[in-house]
């Protein structure tokens, strides 16, 4: 963390920005800045909100002129959403977006050019405007996808306009300066992909080889991470650090049981053994009842949900692994206890359990039942190594 | 002329719809409703264990995160003969309500609205008279002069910067578009609180669930949300002080804004009370206890059916009368595409005989969509807020009648205006404004529970697969927002062996069925007026008025064990994705 230190106020030169993608607002053309400026943000409101995104994207205090730069001089970056097999989970997390808000993001922030969901124009108009951005900007939009993609049968599962969703995922991401994978679907494959995976549904990345990819794995994604990449992306010109599986770091970087606030009734051995017991009234460790927070990666416990209100663990349910690839299939039966937990240590990175779970999916494929009563087997096993502890 | 358009795809819904009608004299004369997307969840959840298949079928939808998880729960229940607590039929009443509350708000404001208002017009209002506008519909405290000012001067920049994002290319200006510009200016202000209104009440969800969207305390024989006053990681007096809170804010913005906005909006289009009545066949399966247990009988939302619009006679519900066809979807019966099956017996193979894509037109004289076509008695049936609306008017529900009465009273009509696309869009208003009501006072009776010293959440006596019969079948029901949603399971040696689910998109949006009688969205569009067939806003408020949610409605169980295509997950390793591929440093 040795880079200059850029102050700068509305008026005065910034940094040059390596690699952006993004052109710099022309005079007249109004900046993020100047919309929250509009909507009667101070300068004050507006320091206080770069710097919780700085906070958020684990960045240091003098990152945030530089983010506040960024944020007053750029034009406002294309986006295009396609939903694919989806549930709109995704869509509806970032419709809970806090910091920025969805409204400031949506109408301010980056330019929302196709969501099918919320864009008010339907049919060929609609398809219109997606053929438009890719066009006029190649290699200038940002695309995200939500859903996996069907490619058994010719992709006759999932067709939008006529067209198939790997049809139109080539063109869109292919011509993408990046893609963002909204949620476990887009990212590994996700529930369509879970066995027996009915229509070949794949990954983002499986369906178009080659193309860079944001996973922001989950089931859904929480809309901070979002938000604190794409603000990153227009503050840097460039998308935070990943993990083997080509999750941000800053989201994915430590197990959910490393900062979960039941830790230490783990780490004294107290458990909750029944829903609605003393142990689980008291917010005891849920590891007995089926937690998978030892081996999931993601920042629940320190985001937490819908603005900081909860998180699954913090309300009584175990974690199921949701940002974990192929989870459906290995994180199941969801209250079984998860195997070894002790073997764990807190040094093991994203990278190396990352590894461990693709390997063993390929078991799951072929073994779904076996490995089930593996897992099962070793999980009373370490039960009892747990009760040692 | 008669012309052929297609709407492909419609937008502001959840999932991927694909209207195609046929157009003559201004009018649609025929209209073909397919779903385009498939996924086969309940293949999915063959073989798995029970207590997980919430888990799964929640994700069916994102929108509404919450009825496919409480209507497994209760399908493997039912199967297995458990009741649950009260506290637990309780929270789950809580959660349901507020689900129906926020997402019939976001529907009328996010998804609907846009139908009917046009932004750019905004742009004309006068603020001061859009103030005088809002201050004589509502007390609502946002509506002076000033305040509409800075949103039209927000809207205006946003025009000016040339990049219209998810207001580019829409049908603004089209002739169809009724309201004045201080109308549109107001719906506009509304359309923006709505954004965070609807982020701030769902944190109720997030204290009783752990999160929204896909809320994660279900289980099956309660909820795994801790009770007790005295713990700071249970439900306590804090919390319910905060969910109490947020219950005032959502029946609030109800009360004073979407209402009235309902009304004023409406009143501009009196001619939509006339249009797009559809089958005229209503059904609902009924929710939420007004007893300790799930009684059928005892629900606030009565259970039951109506026939050719009669109103005054609901029909007791008789479950074993739902079949569903697949004449005209991409599906295979073994004994045949032209006989109904029941959910139980409910046997399903896709196969797409639909056009290679890219395609232009589908084959609406075959087969033509992922939806199957649920009917009861053989009648398509209407789903949703108008079909809970009309049995709970008909049952003697008081307070419908009440409001009911209110709401038609203010538009000047008569009942019969309630079978229209905007009787559809106002039957879901009044039942926001229902269920608002009665969130606080599910709330006081979970408190009034935990203050007795009742804090069960869950009963474990038939949590172990081991205390299980070898065989067990099941069905659970709930009122979804947009209508009766019914799973049925088969367990088999603690296992699933058969999962259907039959969704309130299917029984709206299903297309024809063997007798070729059409489904509820072809039915209501036939009639629709289209001023220019290039720019059909006409057919998106009648599609938009049932509120579609398409990835809910399309998918299917395979029982025949046809063998399905399997493609192994490819390991992200292999996919550029690994320590070579996407991996980037900052700095």
């Amino acid at each position: 963390m040795n880079l200059p230190i850029y102050p700068t106020y509305p008026g005065e030169s910034g940094p040059p920005f390596l690699n952006s993608d993004v052109a710099a607002a022309r005079p007249g053309e109004e900046t993020f800045f100047d919309t929250l400026r509009r909507k009667g943000l101070s300068r004050r409101d507006f320091v206080k909100f770069v710097g919780a995104v700085a906070g958020m994207l684990g960045l240091e205090a003098s990152f945030v002129p530089r983010i506040a730069h960024a944020l007053q001089t750029k034009k406002k970056l294309p986006l295009v959403w396609l939903e694919f097999q989806d549930c709109a989970g995704n869509t509806e997390s970032f419709l809970r977006a806090a910091k920025p808000s969805i409204d400031e993001i949506v109408l301010e922030a980056i330019s929302v050019n196709y969501h099918e969901t919320i864009m008010a124009a339907a049919g060929h108009l609609a398809e219109e405007v997606l053929t438009r951005t890719v066009k006029e900007n190649p290699g200038g939009y940002l695309a995200v996808v939500e859903g996996s993609i069907p490619t058994a049968d010719g992709g006759v599962y999932c067709t939008i306009g006529g067209r198939t969703a790997l049809q139109i995922a080539r063109e869109v991401c292919g011509n993408a300066l990046a893609t963002i994978a909204a949620g476990t679907c887009a990212c590994f494959g996700g529930l369509p992909a879970a066995a027996p995976n009915p229509t070949g549904a794949v990954s983002v990345s499986a369906a178009v080889p080659g193309i860079k990819v944001i996973n922001l794995s989950a089931c859904p994604f929480n809309a901070a991470n979002v938000t604190a990449v794409l603000v990153h992306y227009l503050t840097f010109g460039k998308f935070p650090a990943m993990d083997a599986l080509g999750r941000p770091l800053f989201a994915y970087g430590k197990r959910i049981h490393d900062a979960c606030e039941r830790r230490a009734h783990f780490d004294a051995g107290q458990y909750a053994e029944g829903f609605g017991d003393e142990g689980h009234r008291q917010g005891y460790c849920l590891y007995k009842l089926g937690c998978k927070g030892p081996a999931t990666h993601q920042n629940c416990p320190t985001v937490r949900w819908n603005e900081g209100m909860s998180w699954p663990v913090g309300s009584g349910a175990p974690c199921f692994g949701c940002a974990e690839p192929y989870f459906w299939d290995t994180m199941t039966p969801f209250y079984a206890r998860l195997p070894k937990v002790d073997g764990f240590g807190v040094d093991v990175t994203a990278d190396q359990v990352g590894v461990g779970i693709v390997a063993g999916t390929a078991a799951a494929f072929t073994a779904h039942g076996i490995l089930k009563s593996l897992q099962r087997k070793r999980a009373e096993a370490s039960e009892e190594g747990g009760k040692e502890k | 002329m008669a012309e052929r358009i297609v709407v492909d795809p419609i937008t502001r819904i959840e999932g991927h719809l694909r209207i195609e009608a046929q157009v003559d004299g201004g009018k649609i004369q025929d209209a073909w409703s397919s779903s385009t997307m498939f996924r086969g969840i309940e293949t999915i959840l063959k073989g798995r264990d029970p207590r997980d298949a919430w888990v799964f079928t929640q994700r069916i939808c994102g929108v509404c995160t919450t009825v496919h998880a409480i209507t497994s729960v209760r399908a493997v229940e039912n199967a297995l003969g458990i009741t649950v607590p009260e506290n637990a039929e309780i929270i789950r009443s809580i959660i349901a309500g507020l689900q129906q509350v926020q997402d019939h708000v976001v529907h009328f404001y996010h998804l609907h609205a846009l139908d009917w208002v046009d932004i750019v017009s905004a742009l004309k209002a006068d603020p001061v008279k859009t103030s005088a506008l809002a201050q004589s519909i509502s007390d609502w405290p946002l509506s002076s002069a000033t305040y509409f000012k800075g949103i039209r001067e927000r809207v205006q920049a946003f025009v000016d910067a040339g990049q219209l994002g998810p207001f580019d290319n829409a049908y603004w200006g089209h002739p169809a578009y009724r309201l004045p510009p201080e109308a549109n200016l107001m719906a506009v202000a509304h359309y923006l609180e709505g954004l965070e209104w609807q982020r701030d009440v769902i944190r109720g969800h997030a204290i009783l669930g752990g999160k929204n969207p896909h809320l994660q305390t279900y289980l099956v024989g309660g909820m795994a949300v801790p009770l007790d006053f005295n713990s700071q990681q249970a439900v306590n007096a804090g919390t319910i002080a905060t969910l109490r809170a947020l219950f005032a804010k959502a029946k609030e913005f109800v009360e004073k804004v979407y209402i009235p906005d309902l009304l004023a909006v409406a009143s501009f289009y009196p001619e939509w009370t006339k249009l797009g009545a559809g089958v005229g066949n209503y059904l609902s399966f009924g929710d939420f206890a007004t007893t300790p247990e799930l009684d059928a009988e005892k629900l606030f939302l009565p259970r039951g059916v109506i026939f050719d619009k009669a109103i005054d006679k609901p029909q007791p519900l008789d479950m074993q009368k739902i079949v569903e066809y697949v004449a005209h979807s991409w599906y295979e019966y073994e004994g045949g595409d032209q006989g109904g099956l029941h959910p139980y017996k409910g046997e399903t193979s896709p196969r797409y005989t639909g056009p290679a894509p890219p395609y232009k037109f589908l084959t609406t004289d075959g087969k033509y969509s992922w939806l199957k076509s649920p009917r009861y008695e053989d009648r398509p049936m209407e789903v949703g807020p108008l079909a809970r609306m009309l049995v709970a008017y008909g049952s003697g529900h008081k307070r419908v009648q009440e409001l009911v009465g209110l709401v038609l009273g203010r538009l000047k009509v008569g009942p019969e205006a309630l079978f229209s696309t905007l009787g559809r869009t106002a039957a879901r208003g009044i039942e926001t404004l229902l269920i608002a009501e009665q969130l606080e006072s599910w709330l006081d009776k979970l408190a009034a529970n935990m203050d007795r010293g009742d804090l069960r959440v869950h009963t474990d006596d038939k949590w172990d697969p081991s205390t299980w019969p070898d065989e067990a079948e099941g069905w659970g029901f709930h009122e979804a927002p947009r209508g009766a949603l019914g799973h049925w399971v088969r367990i088999e040696k603690g296992k699933i062996a058969h999962y259907q689910c039959v969704v309130p998109s299917t029984w709206n949006g299903g297309p024809r069925d063997a007798k070729g009688q059409r489904g509820p969205y072809e039915e209501a569009l036939v009639g629709t007026p289209i001023a220019n067939p290039e720019k059909p806003l006409e057919l998106l408020r009648t599609v938009h008025s049932f509120d579609p949610c398409m990835a809910c409605a399309a998918h299917v169980v395979d029982r025949t064990g046809r063998k399905l295509a399997q493609v192994r997950a490819i390991s992200p390793l292999a996919l550029g994705v690994g320590p070579q591929g996407n991996r980037e440093k900052v700095l």
